[in-house]
Order: C-alpha cells, then structure tokens, then sequence
C-alpha cells in the first residue's frame, strides 16, 4: 500500500477499476434521463400548458436530497448501485428537459413549414428535422448533467461503497490516508473535465453545419439572420 | 388545372381569411396572388396542399378534389417555396435539394446527381454543393429553396412571398431567374406577393385580394393596369400605373434618328452638317459608337473633343427589345430630353425625343393590345 495509486484491500478494486465503475454509475442515469426527458419534452412542445408544470415537478424533483431517495429506495432495490442510479436519472430531468424543449423550439417556423409542405409526417419531422437541429441545445444539456453526475455519484459511498471514487473518501478518513483523498477528489475532476472534452468534440463531430464562432453558444442560429 | 371553387377558411374565433373566393388557375403558367396584408392570399395557397384546410368550398386539381388524396402525397407533388428559403440548417445543399426525391423512395446517388443537376438550372456554382445554408448569402439560399422546390419535378409549385427577404437587386436577379426557368419547365406556378410590381413583372394571370379574404380582380397584368375594377385596386396600383402600363408597349415602333450622332474624332464639316434646327443636340460616340454624352454643336470643336465636357446622356434604352418604359425614362432622366437608343453591344442606335415618346404612347394606347407582354 505504497505506491501512488495502491489502496486498501477492503475496497476490492484498483484505482483504475473504480474510475471504471464511477463512470458507468455516473453515465448510465444521464442516458436513462436524456431517454426519458426526451418524449417528456416533445410533450411539452406539443402541450404548451404541460411545460410549466413540468418544470415544476423536475426541480422539485432535483430538490429532494440523494439520501431521502436512498432511504426510500432501499427498501425496492437495497444496497445496490441501482440504488444510487436511480437518483441520479431524476436529477438529469431538471437539466434536460428544458435544454430539449428550446432546442426544438429553436427551430425556425419557416423549416418546420416547409418540411410540413415538403411531406414530412410529425414523427419524421421530428426525429429527422427538429432533433437533428435541437441537438446543440441537448448536447450542452447532456455536458451540464454528465458533470453534475460525475459529482454526485460519490455519494454512494454512505449506502455500503457504493460510491466507486467517492468510497476513497471515507477510506482516507479512515485508515488516515490523505492520499486516498487526494486520489478521489482529483480523479473526479479529471474525469469530468475529460467526459465534458469528450462531448464537446462530438457536438462538433455531429453538426458540421453549425457556422463557426457560434459553436460555444450551442444554439442553432435561426435561419433568418443568415439569409439577410 | 388548379380550380379553386368558392372557398371560405373561417378560423374558430370567427375571423375570415378567405371569403367565397373562386379562381381559375391556369396550367403551366404563373399566376400571383397579391394584395395587401391581411387579403388571405397566404391562407389561399396554402390551402392548395392543404396546410390550411378550408371550412367551406372546394379545391380541384385536374378535376379532383385535393381532400381525396393522401396528404403527404399530395404535397409531394408540389414544390413549396417561402420567404426566407426555410432550408434544412442541418443538411448540405445537395441533400436539402435531393429532400423530397429520396421521401419518394430515389437511390441516394440519383437523387443527389438530381440535385447538383437543378444547382445548375438554378445557377448556383457546383462546388457549393457540399456546403451547408449558413455558408450561403440570402439570394443563394432562396435559389436552394426553388431547386428543392422542383427536385421531384412537381407539374405544380406554390411560392410564399419568396423573394421578399433579399435585396432589391438580387430580388430582380431571381425574378429574372424564375421567369427563365419557367420558360424552359412550363410548370403551374401559384406566387403570392405584396408587391405589385412583382406581381406585374412575373403574373401570366394577377388576382388582386382586398382585406377580408375577397378577390378584387383576377386579370392579366396588361389589363389590370389599364382597366382597374374599382378604386381598391387602382389605389393598390399605385399612382403611376399609367407609366407603368407602358412596360407592356414595345419600343420597336419608335422611330430613331441618326442624323444627330457624331464620334468623338468628327470633323468640323461634320459637325456643322449633323447640327439643325430641329435637333439643337449632337450626341457624341466613341470610335466604336457607344454614347459619350450630349452637346450643343457650338461647344464642339473638331479634334478637341473632351469627353468629360459632354453632358450625361441618362440611361439608354435597347432599341427593339425594351419597352416604352424604358424609352420614356431614358428620356426623362437625359438632361436634353432625348433618349438614347443602344443595340445589343452598347452602341447608339439612334435618338429619339420625349415628344415621338408622347406620340407613340398615344398611338399604342389607341391601339390598346391588353394582353401585350413585350419588353419587360
């Protein structure tokens, strides 16, 4: 228990083993959000009076600390990662919903009508028109919900290690090992830091058709300015 | 053949866009929708592929009624063109083009060759195809937009005020464009403007819509101009319809003196013989004959011509080809009062003053062919 990156047996995992593990605990409930925001928000497009009220429940919902939600969810799911995912799912809501909804309503009147006039049903237009140009909007949402989920998955940690990097905290405490600290918290920023690099190069991988300069704002310009 | 048969669109609030409107929309030519906001000329074509479904009446295509076909399948079988071109952001422009082929079920490659065919009809350079809208001025887009509009050669294409968000010259460009694809694809075009000068430039056939969705009148533009309905559509017209009518007259007919045109290296003899009492001006030429500019024959002096002496010449007009439009402004705007007539490479034809301009004006109105459309 020498080296930089060697840590107490009882953690049953390399340093290495549980970067892995925080980022799947972290990931997998952003892409459950991202699935579930997403009809949510097309709900909400359609429904305009529905957006309100959603808003409403999802920061609500983001309100309620991890550790009511463990207490509660112990008791279907135990002591489980699933335990901590589930949490972290709804917290994304509160980030997505909203970035999908103005991302599609984004979309400037005159390509819906022409899509419209062109033939293209509704489910056609949206998946091949308005979330193609929504995607910016959903990607910078994604960025946001990914790097708060990076941060939250540490807590874990209080329902039985199952906190992946965050369980370095408690051991450093501990066994008094300020290294494990330093090797949680750093690893956490890093692997933000390479997660949001890592989205931003695939925003600039999937719309080539964003004008450049305007790639930081993450918004599809509008059409309208472009053309005078 | 478009028929439009007493057509009302009420909305649920009780406002009506459209009122008992009946139109003839003839095949393979333009026909405009014009009016001022509010007239329901939108609503109307937009009525054509249903975007907009009427509460009363009915709409015949070929004498079918539009409701007994699968909508989708209906607007794919007319090209859609709005302001502002609404291209696809996401897409190139080969793709936005090939948008409606590929719905029909075309192979990627032929859709695309498709494509890049209609960029050259439309006169968009082939190597902005694998651009994406942002990357293309205004005038350009819209050019897009009437190539996606024709990608699966619809017989019928609705246009929505589609060049009213470009400048004025580039607006003049695509409407020149427009009428020399028409002339090579013969399609049954349904154009709605505000603008009646467009209206005039581009109709075959013009309705005029008043506020309230009711049709003021539906003539060809020759005779719109010469014999509004009523007062709505002679104040629609606007004050100087009668100068306006004149682009339907040819200025072939004018007849064009040479007696007056010296070049730039003309001797005195010269100069002293083309001089007289009835043209008090000598229009002087370069040594290839396009015009340099007026000048009264004292103040020239052989062999010292300066051309930058001469008094301008205004602009001139095409002898043959353009108008008495044209050849009225030339005149107007020439400070002598004469207009300058130009073959087809810029040189003087002749001259002609604003006074045989009034004659032949008032011999083509006594002749009064309305449905001339030479020269515009």
């Amino acid at each position: 228990m020498n080296g930089l990156f060697d840590l107490p047996s009882d953690l049953q995992n390399s340093y290495w083993g549980l970067i892995a593990l925080h980022l799947r605990e972290a990931m997998i409930p952003v892409l459950a959000g991202l699935l579930v925001a997403l009809p949510i928000a097309q709900l909400c497009v359609r429904l305009r009076w529905l957006y309100p009220p959603v808003l409403w429940v999802t920061t609500v919902l983001y309100a309620i600390p991890s550790l009511a939600f463990f207490v509660v969810l112990i008791d279907y799911t135990g002591l489980s990662e699933t335990t901590v995912m589930i949490p972290l799912a709804v917290y994304s809501l509160v980030v997505f919903v909203p970035a999908i909804v103005d991302g599609v309503r984004s979309v400037p009147r005159e390509t819906l009508d022409a899509a419209t006039a062109m033939g293209f049903g509704p489910v056609r237009r949206y998946v091949q028109v308005q979330l193609p140009i929504a995607a910016p909007a959903i990607i910078a949402g994604l960025r946001v919900a990914s790097v708060s989920s990076i941060s939250l998955v540490s807590v874990g940690m209080l329902i039985g290690n199952q906190g992946a990097l965050g369980n370095l905290l408690n051991s450093g405490m501990i066994y008094n090992q300020p290294r494990l600290i330093w090797l949680s918290v750093v690893g956490t920023a890093v692997l933000a830091i390479v997660v949001d690099a890592v989205l931003i190069g695939l925003r600039i991988l999937v719309t080539p058709w964003m004008p450049r300069g305007t790639r930081k704002n993450a918004r599809p310009i509008a059409l309208k300015d472009a053309a005078r | 053949m478009i028929r439009i048969d007493s057509v009302t669109k009420r909305y649920p609030d009780g406002t009506v866009a459209v009122d008992r409107l009946s139109l003839e929309i003839p095949d393979r030519s333009i026909t405009v929708l014009v009016g001022p906001s509010g007239c329901g000329k939108t609503t109307t074509l937009r009525m054509i592929n249903r975007m907009v479904e009427p509460s009363e009446g009915r709409i015949l295509l070929d004498g079918v009624d539009i409701m007994q076909q699968p909508v989708n399948t209906l607007r794919r079988s007319m090209g859609y063109v709005i302001q502002n071109a609404g291209l696809f952001q996401h897409r190139t422009i080969v793709d936005n083009i090939a948008t409606v082929p590929r719905m029909l079920g075309w192979g990627k490659d032929v859709a695309r060759s498709r494509a890049r065919e209609l960029m050259e009809r439309v006169g968009l350079d082939a190597s902005l195809a694998k651009r994406y809208p942002y990357q293309l001025s205004g005038g350009q887009q819209q050019r897009v937009g009437v190539a996606r509009a024709l990608a699966a050669d619809p017989p019928v294409l609705l246009m929505d005020e589609p060049f009213s968000a470009v400048d004025p010259v580039v607006r003049k460009g695509l409407q020149d464009e427009l009428l020399r694809i028409q002339e090579e694809l013969g399609k049954t075009i349904v154009f709605v403007t505000h603008d009646i000068d467009e209206a005039v430039k581009l109709g075959t056939m013009v309705a005029v819509m008043r506020t309230g969705g009711r049709l003021a009148q539906f003539a060809p533009p020759a005779e719109l101009l010469s014999n509004p309905a009523d007062d709505f559509v002679e104040d629609f017209l606007g004050a100087d319809r009668g100068i306006r009518r004149l682009s339907f007259f040819p200025s072939a007919g004018l007849e064009l003196l040479t007696t007056p045109i010296v070049a730039v290296d003309a001797t005195a003899e010269q100069i002293a013989a083309r001089g007289s009492a009835d043209v008090p001006y000598l229009l002087v030429t370069d040594l290839d004959g396009r015009p340099l500019g007026w000048s009264e024959p004292r103040d020239l002096t052989a062999g010292q011509i300066e051309p930058e002496r001469l008094l301008p010449y205004g602009r001139p007009f095409v002898a043959e080809r353009d108008s008495l439009r044209a050849a009225l402004d030339g005149a107007v705007l020439s400070p002598t009062g004469w207009a300058v007539a130009v073959d087809g490479e810029g040189r003087a034809a002749g001259v002609v003053s604003q006074q045989t301009i009034g004659e032949a004006i008032r011999g083509a109105h006594a002749a009064a062919p309305v449905d001339a459309k030479a020269g515009r």
